[in-house]
């Protein structure tokens, strides 16, 4: 007999609290973190366990195992990927009908998808630092040998880095992780990530998402370059005049400015000694971030670091400190202004974004501030300032991704698909009011294609709309006591397009 | 339209002592539907990857036509990989869905529309063209990925495994249709998969490979009626074919307590035989060229029914496949598990292998 098995690096019991003898598409509400979904080809569901969030992805047996172990090898390689909690097989419906399996990873925290960022910000250089940051991630999987298979801005998730983005690898499924990629599986993944990512951009300007005019193929192209001038930064054979020592650190010294570093360096001198050739062997990313780790003990990530690391250096030569060691300096520097910075915002707002972006945000607005007053303003007033001209009036992005309904999120960014579901709602749970013991959710399709008209219902109205159902008076009960939610307009603050408070459209399933 | 051609085609992976393909030499013809199949690791994906320009090649040549694509890159090679993304845009119409890669090549956009409605009727999307994704049915979504690759007009169409992740009925649906449509469009076609029921209901012609190395390649019926050696009668057929090695002595190879007669020459004292399941019949005991077998289990399935025994008086000679002789016999006639049936080779249909290298006698 088939029994449920949970396959997982870590004991986790919780998992088995988790309605594994539903499908996914079926799982309660209650249950549902409702996240902004990206395009895909699977159901995917994001739950609460305690005090996570996880994402579900039903698929095929051997599919979510090579996926787990390959998020699993990323994760080793220190690549930003998500983190993979279990594989579940061996589930069974009530009627001993097997289900899919799935693969669950940890949703990451402080991340938005592609399609937030993009109706976040009115800043049309924004599509530019996301271009960047897939950029970096994808030089860094080709590094270790990881050909994608499936690059688009739906299989990434963007956390805020400073002024830019960094890009997380979200799903794994068409990868492969090689000795060493050939010149082949390299160009087609950039070609396949620019097709994607203009597919993307075609489909975001057809939905009115965007804000301002874009030039889709042109960023696509950008991607390209970006994508082509890291790698040769990172790889490329360099040669010079033997007498030119200097060029070796120089070249060391430009990689860390773009946030790698060497491990290993071939250096080559031809027959006769004249010149000298040398080329990166092995290069990781994350330079700033393993400096300011080593200093601080702050994980954050590397424009982050970076960051933190000048305002460290500006501060040391404030204080005359030269003498003393870099960690007593960067101790003295996290009690004194890196704390109390932080400190200085209240609690609740300090959630709202993670410390090291709330930092470099304060440390912008100082400057702002200073450039108005015309006077030296310090970091506690910069940061009292900043808490209420500008964060007060953020979205929580913890709770973005955790809290809001995403689904509701995605249709309030979107006004096509709100208008869209104007009309029918309340006719389609009418006519379907005999049914309504199980107001259930849109699931579009299998493959979730079109996830953001997916509108929640809430379970327990559709429970009491049930109760209401009275022979005859069925349809004005449902309709009456509409068991759904509307859109919540502007959780992405002011550049959000207003949504209507009209009820979206749902869908009524009948029970089988 | 194009011809493909692996011209003693061969990758070594760096660090591997073994090439994953081996000197590889296969012509497909314009329009042809080939498939590739073979166990895990056999080399089959990494032939296709190497047609894609995926994987190097470091010995030997690809060609498309009478182009020399062995070190071309792979968006330049005019190919397409069906169904490697097939996720649609829920704002963009079925057209644009089907288009847009034209629209990125600058394609002029009345010729994008003539391509996508010429594709769109094939795949009967005609009515759908103006709707959303969202409308669709799975499968008619499955054909607008379908479209994406069909309106770039590529020379050849290459497919790993599309079907590996659909559940069992779906995967029998789409393989028809996959193999119905690649007939209308007649563009060449290479396919992946390692289920050689796949392979023997959509090929024109299978490629079997086993470590790298092409095994046979034929028509579905050459392969099954004429496998080249041991391990192709083993791998195509299902239930897979008896096979087993004897004794030999005169001409005839001792089957239990049977001696057959072979058709071919046999040099040595030992012989593999194969007889498949349904080229057996049950005789009355005595017959000659007739051995026994011990009836274990008789799975019925409906139309026909297949009986699992044991050899008797086998000796040692080995079967492979858990020393079993598998038997079609007639659904309304079963004998009972313990009971003994005598069987017979059907005249003309006993495969005969060389003991020590495999190969077809």
């Amino acid at each position: 007999m088939e029994t449920l098995h949970i396959t997982a690096a870590k004991p986790e019991s919780a998992l088995l609290d988790l309605p594994w003898r539903l499908p996914l598409e079926e799982w309660p509400d209650n249950l549902l973190a409702a996240l902004p979904r990206g395009i895909s080809r699977h159901i995917v569901r994001f739950v609460h366990l305690g005090k996570r969030v996880l994402a579900v992805k039903e698929t095929r047996d051997h599919f979510a195992f090579r996926e787990y172990d390959l998020l699993r090898k990323l994760g080793k390689l220190e690549i930003p990927c998500v983190v993979p909690t279990a594989v579940v097989t061996g589930r069974i419906d009530d009627d001993g009908e097997p289900l899919e399996t799935c693969i669950v990873t940890e949703h990451l925290s402080f991340s938005l998808p592609y399609r937030a960022v993009f109706s976040h910000s009115l800043r049309p250089d924004t599509a530019t630092s996301l271009i960047d940051a897939l950029a970096v991630l994808m030089v860094r999987l080709h590094l270790v040998g990881f050909y994608w298979g499936d690059v688009s801005l739906s299989n990434v998730l963007f956390r805020r880095d400073a002024d830019g983005f960094a890009a997380y690898l979200v799903d794994a499924e068409t990868g492969d992780l090689h000795r060493e990629l050939t010149a082949g599986q390299r160009s087609y993944d950039i070609d396949l990530a620019r097709t994607n990512i203009i597919g993307e951009l075609f489909d975001l300007e057809a939905g009115e998402l965007l804000d301002f005019e874009i030039d889709a193929i042109g960023i696509g192209d950008t991607l390209v370059e970006r994508y082509n001038a890291l790698w040769s930064a990172l790889t490329e054979v360099e040669a010079y005049s033997a007498s030119e020592h200097w060029r070796v650190d120089e070249r060391i010294r430009h990689l860390n400015d773009l946030g790698f570093d060497v491990d290993e360096l071939s250096i080559v001198t031809d027959f006769d000694g004249t010149t000298v050739q040398i080329q990166p062997k092995v290069v990781d990313a994350g330079h700033h971030t393993r400096r300011l780790m080593r200093l601080t003990g702050l994980d954050v990530q590397d424009n982050q670091a970076r960051r933190l690391l000048n305002d460290m250096d500006a501060w040391r030569s404030a204080h005359e400190r030269h003498e003393d060691s870099e960690m007593m300096v960067a101790q003295d520097w996290l009690m004194s202004t890196f704390q109390p910075t932080i400190a200085a915002i209240p609690r609740d707002l300090r959630g709202k974004l993670e410390p090291a972006q709330l930092y470099h945000e304060i440390l912008e607005h100082r400057w702002y501030m200073s450039q108005r007053l015309e006077r030296e303003v310090s970091l506690t007033e910069a940061a009292e300032a900043y808490a209420e001209e500008v964060l007060k009036d953020r979205p929580d992005e913890g709770a973005l991704v955790a809290a809001t309904p995403g689904d509701q999120e995605v249709a309030a960014m979107d006004p096509s698909l709100a208008l869209e579901s104007t009309t029918e709602a309340a006719e389609i749970a009418a006519i379907e009011a005999e049914d309504a013991a199980k107001i259930a959710v849109l699931r579009d399709s299998e493959e979730e294609l079109d996830s953001t008209t997916v509108i929640r219902a809430v379970a327990a109205a559709g429970e009491k709309a049930a109760e209401k159902v009275v022979a005859g008076d069925s349809a004005k009960a449902v309709a009456g006591d509409s068991a759904i939610t509307a859109p919540i307009p502007s959780v992405q603050g002011s550049s959000v397009p207003k949504a209507p408070s009209i009820p979206p459209r749902v869908s009524v399933k009948r029970p089988e | 339209m194009a011809t493909v051609t692996f011209d003693h085609a061969t990758r070594l992976y760096p660090g591997s002592e073994k090439p994953a393909v081996d000197q590889l030499n296969l012509h497909i013809e314009d329009g042809e539907f080939l498939v590739l199949v073979g166990p895990s690791g056999c080399g089959k994906s990494t032939s296709l990857r190497m047609l894609a320009g995926l994987e190097d090649v470091n010995a030997g040549a690809i060609y498309i036509g009478d182009r020399n694509v062995t070190d071309v890159q792979p968006k330049d090679r005019d190919i397409a990989m069906v169904f490697q993304n097939y996720a649609l845009y829920p704002h963009m119409s079925v057209a644009d869905n089907m288009g847009f890669a034209l629209k990125i090549a600058g394609t002029p956009k009345a010729e994008i529309r003539q391509r996508v409605e010429e594709a769109a009727k094939i795949l009967d999307l005609t009515e759908y063209l103006d709707r959303k994704p969202k409308a669709l049915s799975g499968g008619q979504r499955q054909r607008v990925a379908m479209g994406r690759a069909i309106v770039r007009q590529p020379q050849v169409f290459l497919m790993d495994e599309p079907l590996s992740n659909l559940d069992a009925k779906l995967r029998v649906q789409t393989r028809t249709q996959i193999a119905s449509l690649q007939r209308r469009l007649g563009v060449t076609t290479v396919y992946v998969t390692h289920d050689q029921t796949e392979a023997l209901t959509m090929g024109d012609r299978i490629a079997v490979l086993k470590g790298g190395i092409l095994q046979q390649v034929g028509t579905p019926r050459e392969m099954y009626d004429a496998p080249a050696n041991v391990f192709v009668a083993g791998f195509i057929g299902s239930p897979a074919m008896n096979i087993g090695t004897f004794a030999v002595a005169d001409g005839k190879a001792k089957i239990g307590s049977a001696d057959v007669a072979l058709d071919a020459a046999v040099d040595g004292d030992k012989v593999t035989v194969g007889f498949r399941p349904e080229d057996l019949e049950v005789v009355a005991a005595g017959t000659a060229g007739a051995f026994n077998v011990e009836v274990d289990l008789v799975e019925e399935l409906g139309s026909d029914a297949f009986l699992y025994g044991t050899l008797v008086d086998g000796g040692d000679s080995m079967l492979a496949g858990a020393d079993q002789v598998v038997v079609r016999i007639d659904p309304r006639n079963v004998p009972d598990k313990g009971e003994t049936v005598s069987v017979a080779i059907k005249p003309g249909l006993a495969h005969v292998f060389d003991a020590t290298s495999g190969e077809r006698l």
